[in-house]
Formats: structure tokens, sequence, C-alpha cells
């Protein structure tokens, strides 16, 4: 047992301790390193860090080189928590998309980064599943329900209507901006 | 006077001044201890809301004399009902500082000390200075926080032997309506609060898309508009505050307006409330126990008269009365306090290139790493050294390898975090340099 009453007495005298004047890293940037230094990004994605300082904020293109989406662009931002590992990262679609699973603001739904989030989880893992969105939308999970029902309906008008929008054009009342590679 | 005085502790004097077969064993009955725990004795609680107003209380009235406290926040009305060292005039001020301006006047032997700031403004100077740690709080993140806040206080000699010196013990608090749990954590000896995550409830996340196209419950309706339509329409040009009743009656009226579309029932302010918040019920006989519990710790870990509670005490009285002590375990991976060796690198000197610190890692019998990512933290900010497998980092980094450690400020007794495939974890080394040109300065 610690006896904090005859330990402290010394510790009074005692001066602070060496090895404790610099404050360890938080997990987060533990775990944060960790991931970026073993990202093994497929080929058709790329991250970007505006300030290579801040491993926490950055971003990630995705350039889809099969499937309905082949031929795009898609900008993403990351935001990771000081809860990281934790809490999964914040990530947002900054490329207004035509895209069952990804809402008109940017809203992405994708399971692990919400409801299934656990911390073995990886950034490699969600950059993974971000990639798997463009290569399976997903209309069962609609948050553009537009897009998911035409992609339920009818395929062939759906990947018109993909391609459309990457070239930039308006589909229903939503204009969207081109974003092609 | 002298003779009340002289009375006031009689009882506390009958555990501290006599043995008897229930103490522990390596208790030494005297009169000093009491005179520490009046005098030197010096302790921080954390939280001064529900359990905090309990907690002073009880510390106050046990005899401790040297008490701080902290929390962020100010009294709203609606605390009135159990914070009981608040009143009506005392809305919209600190809860640390009301508090404490309440026990000084009223208990002549405690003086407390109030922090109105955020657990997070506080160095490790400012920890460091206390005995133990109490906390009565009712977020996981904030405890997280000081649980880790207290281990990386701890240091280790050069043959790995925890410094009890170091060791600031942690007694923590928490209730939820009728439950409520107490444990008492010796950081580096004892399980943590991160050892345990999965003790906590995980907190309700429903899938976005349930949210965005099938809602079925209340809940579903007020957190559409929570995550997608405040972001999007932005009502006040700022990000939500839980705290702001036009906020919380904007939610309102869109939750509603979206339950009314798909038809669901049972939106209504205490909800949105409830979800925005995230507010679990509060007892206040629940708040009187655990508080109690806590105290009562706190007595014995200041005076070592008795055994600690070992280590986790869970209380339910929602169907009768109901506690049950179990002994939780430590994770011996625990990403917080599993007993991270401190890690040292001896270099010779501050004119070494970075490039070569990378060399050393690589070859260094101990390390043996293959190509590892450095990040350094510099007057108080994270700085990226060099991380070679991100191409958009490794290009704006790369000119840091053909500069002295000098150069980047690096200097003895600074932590290297290093990340590297050979490690399940990123870990962080402690340089021992030994002609410091940088300190020398
Ligand atoms: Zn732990």
């Amino acid at each position: 047992m610690i006896k904090l009453y005859s330990l402290k007495q010394h510790k009074k005298d005692g001066e602070t301790p060496k090895s404790g004047n610099q404050r360890k890293a938080s997990a987060a940037h533990l775990r944060i390193t960790k991931d970026l230094n073993e990202l093994t990004l497929p080929k058709t994605c790329t991250t970007e860090f505006p300030d290579p300082d801040d491993l926490l904020n950055f971003k990630l293109t995705i350039c889809p080189d099969e499937g309905s989406y082949k031929g795009g662009k898609f900008n993403f931002s990351f935001k990771v928590g000081v809860n990281y590992p934790h809490e999964p990262p914040k990530v947002k679609c900054e490329t207004t998309v035509y895209h069952p699973n990804i809402d008109l603001d940017g809203n992405v739904c994708l399971n692990i980064l919400r409801e299934d989030w656990k911390p073995v989880l990886t950034i490699n893992s969600v950059i993974y599943g971000l990639q798997y969105l463009f290569l399976e939308p997903n209309p069962e999970d609609p948050l553009n329900k537009e897009a998911a029902d035409v992609l339920q309906n009818n395929k062939r008008l759906f990947d018109m209507n993909v391609q459309k929008a990457m070239r930039g054009g308006v589909i229903g009342n939503t204009y969207f901006e081109k974003c092609l590679k | 006077m002298c003779d009340n005085d002289h009375r006031r502790w009689n009882h506390l004097k009958k555990i501290l001044e006599r043995s008897s077969p229930f103490c522990h064993p390596d208790f030494e009955p005297g009169t000093g201890i009491l005179e520490f725990l009046q005098n030197s004795c010096k302790l921080l609680v954390v939280g001064a809301g529900g359990l905090g107003c309990e907690l002073l209380k009880d510390l106050a009235m046990m005899g401790f004399g040297d008490v701080h406290v902290i929390d962020m926040d100010t009294i709203d009305l609606s605390n009135l009902n159990r914070q009981f060292l608040f009143r009506r005039k005392d809305v919209n001020s600190s809860k640390a500082e009301v508090a404490a301006k309440f026990i000084n006047e009223r208990v002549p032997t405690c003086r407390v000390t109030p922090h109105h700031c955020k657990i997070q403004d506080k160095s490790e100077d400012f920890y460091r200075n206390f005995h133990f740690v109490v906390c009565g709080l009712d977020s996981v993140v904030a405890r997280r926080w000081i649980n880790g806040m207290l281990i990386s206080l701890l240091s280790y000699d050069d043959n790995q032997q925890l410094d009890n010196s170091t060791v600031i013990p942690l007694i923590d608090g928490g209730t939820e309506g009728f439950k409520g749990n107490v444990r008492v954590i010796i950081p580096g000896i004892t399980p943590c609060i991160d050892c345990t995550l999965d003790l906590f409830p995980p907190q309700v996340t429903y899938p976005l898309c349930t949210i965005a196209s099938t809602p079925r419950l209340p809940e579903h309706c007020i957190e559409y508009v929570k995550l997608i339509q405040w972001p999007k329409e932005n009502p006040f040009d700022s990000n939500i505050d839980t705290d702001d009743p036009v906020h919380i009656s904007w939610i309102y009226e869109k939750s509603l307006e979206r339950a009314d579309e798909f038809g669901i029932n049972g939106v209504n302010y205490r909800l949105v409330q409830g979800v925005i918040k995230n507010i679990i019920p509060a007892v206040a006989s629940t708040n009187a126990v655990i508080a109690a519990a806590c105290v009562t710790e706190a007595f014995k870990v200041a005076t070592s008269c008795c055994p600690l509670l070992n280590n986790y005490a869970v209380f339910n009285n929602a169907d009768g009365i109901y506690t049950y002590t179990y002994e939780a375990e430590r994770k011996s991976d625990c990403i917080t306090c599993s007993p991270r060796k401190a890690k040292y690198l001896d270099i010779d000197d501050t004119n070494m290139r970075l490039e070569k610190i990378i060399e050393i890692l690589c070859e260094h019998q101990q390390y043996q790493m293959k190509n590892p990512a450095l990040t350094i933290e510099l007057d108080g900010k994270r700085k990226t050294l060099y991380m070679p497998n991100v191409p958009s980092i490794e290009l704006k980094t790369r000119p840091n390898l053909k500069m002295t450690l000098e150069q980047l400020g690096i200097a003895d007794g600074c932590k290297l975090l290093v990340a590297d495939i050979t490690n399940p974890r990123a870990f962080e080394i402690i340089l021992k340099i030994k002609n410091n040109c940088v300190s020398m300065e």
C-alpha cells in the first residue's frame, strides 16, 4: 500500500522528477502517427496534409478506376479528434456527388464511421470503406433517396446521371460541379 | 472555542490516534495524521455539479483543510434542486467559485480554492501539486483526460521501478439515475479508466442513413436536425450551444416538423434537451451515497488507516439496495497505463543530423526499426520531423533530414514520438544528449 502520509513528507522537500518535465504524447497522436505511417493506399487514393505538423486534419482524394464513378475525382476531409481511436474520425465529402450514400452536404453514410466504429479500425479501414462506396453504391441505405431510387429501378439511368453529374450538370434540382479527373 | 475545536475532531482522533484490529497492518497511529489532513494534504475535486457539491461538503466535514475544485460550468436554474451549495441568486455564476465560497464561509477549517476553467487549461505542474484527486464528473472524456494526465505524471527510475512519490491516486465517482459506482485508481499500480473502458455503456449512435431516410423514433428526428439540418441551415451562424434555449427551441421545432412528416410521436422539448445535451437523470440521493463512499476512500488514501476499496464498487437502488465490489483487472495492453517502459536513446551531441538519428534507430540493437516516422512536441506544439510513408508529408519534411538537432530545436530530455512497423504501437523515446548545445546557450 502506498502510504501517502509518509510519502508526501519527502515529496514536499524533493524537487520535481526529471523525466516528467515534458508532456507525454496523447493517445490520439500516438495512434494517428502509427496509422499514417502504415497507410497502404489503394492506387486510386491520395492524401494531402495542408499542414504537415497537423496530422489530425487532412484531405483524401479518390479517383475510382472502375464502376459507375470511373473517371471522377472526389475529395474528402478528415478530422481526427482527441478521442481517437475511441471515436471515429469525422469525414466529409467536399465534392458534390450524385451518390445514394452521400448527401448533397457531404455527409457520408458508412457504417464504420458511426455505429460500427471500433478502436481497432484504422484510417486505412475508413479509406477502403470510402473507396468501396464508389465501387458498390448501396441503395438499401440511402442518404440521397432520389439517387437510391434511380439506382434501384434503373441502373442504366443511374449510370447516365452519374456521368452527367461528373461532367457538371443539373439532375433534379441540383447542380453538380464538374469533377472529372 | 479551543475546547470546541478539540471536540469537533474527537471521532476522527479515535480512528487516527489509536490502533485497532481493523486497521491496515502498516498503519501507525499518531497525532500527526490529523494535522496532515488539516494542514498539509492538498487535494483536487474535479467537477462542482451534483456529485461535486456532495464531495466538497463531505470532504470539509471529514477534516480536509486544503481543497481545490475545478469546473468550467456555470450554474443553471435546473441545478438548484440537488446542487445544494447554490442559490437562486447564483444562477449564471461559476459553479467552482460559488461552491468554494459557500464551504469557506460555512466550514472555517476548510479552505476551498476554485478554478473556473476547463481541466485541459491546467498544466502538468498544476496537477502534480496534489496528493490525490477526486472526480465527480458526468463525462467519460473528461475522466479519461484526468486519468491520462495522472498516468503521464508517473516517473520511473533507470531500473524501471516506479517512483512512488509521483503516484497521485484517483478516486472516481459516477452516478446515473439510481445507479452509481466508485473506484479507486492508483496510477501505474491498479487498473486505470482506460483499462476498463468497456464498462462504460457505449453511446447510442444511430446509422446516418436511418436518421436521413427511414426515421422511426423521435430520437432519429432530433439527431437529423442536429447532424444534418443544423450544419446546413446554420440558423444562428454558430455551432449548437446546448445551454442556449433559443438553439434548443429551434431544434425542437424542426424536429417536430420532421416527426410530423414521418408520422412519429413523442418529440417534446425535454427529449430534445436530453438527446442534444446527452442528459442523464440525476437523483440527489444517489449522488449523496456515491460521494460519501468517495470521501471515505479519500480519507483512507490520505491517512492509510484502513485498506482501500479494491477497486470497483457498484451501487444500484432502483430495486431494493444492491452493492457489489469487485477487483477490476489491469489490461496488459492498455493504451494508457500498460507499463510502457521509458525508452532512452543516447546521442553524443546536438550537432547530429536527423537522418543520423533515423539511422541509429534502424541499426540500434534494441530498436532495429525499418522506416520510422518521427514527431516531437516543441513549445507545446506538435511538429512532424519526418514521415516516410505519406508522400505529401515526406516531401515537406525531407529538408529536416539534413538539419541538426540543434537547428530543429531539439534538446536533452525531449521525447521523440516514433511509429514503425516493427512495433504494434507508436511510442516515445527520451533523448539523452551528452553535449547539449541548445540548453547551454
Ligand atoms: Zn490502463
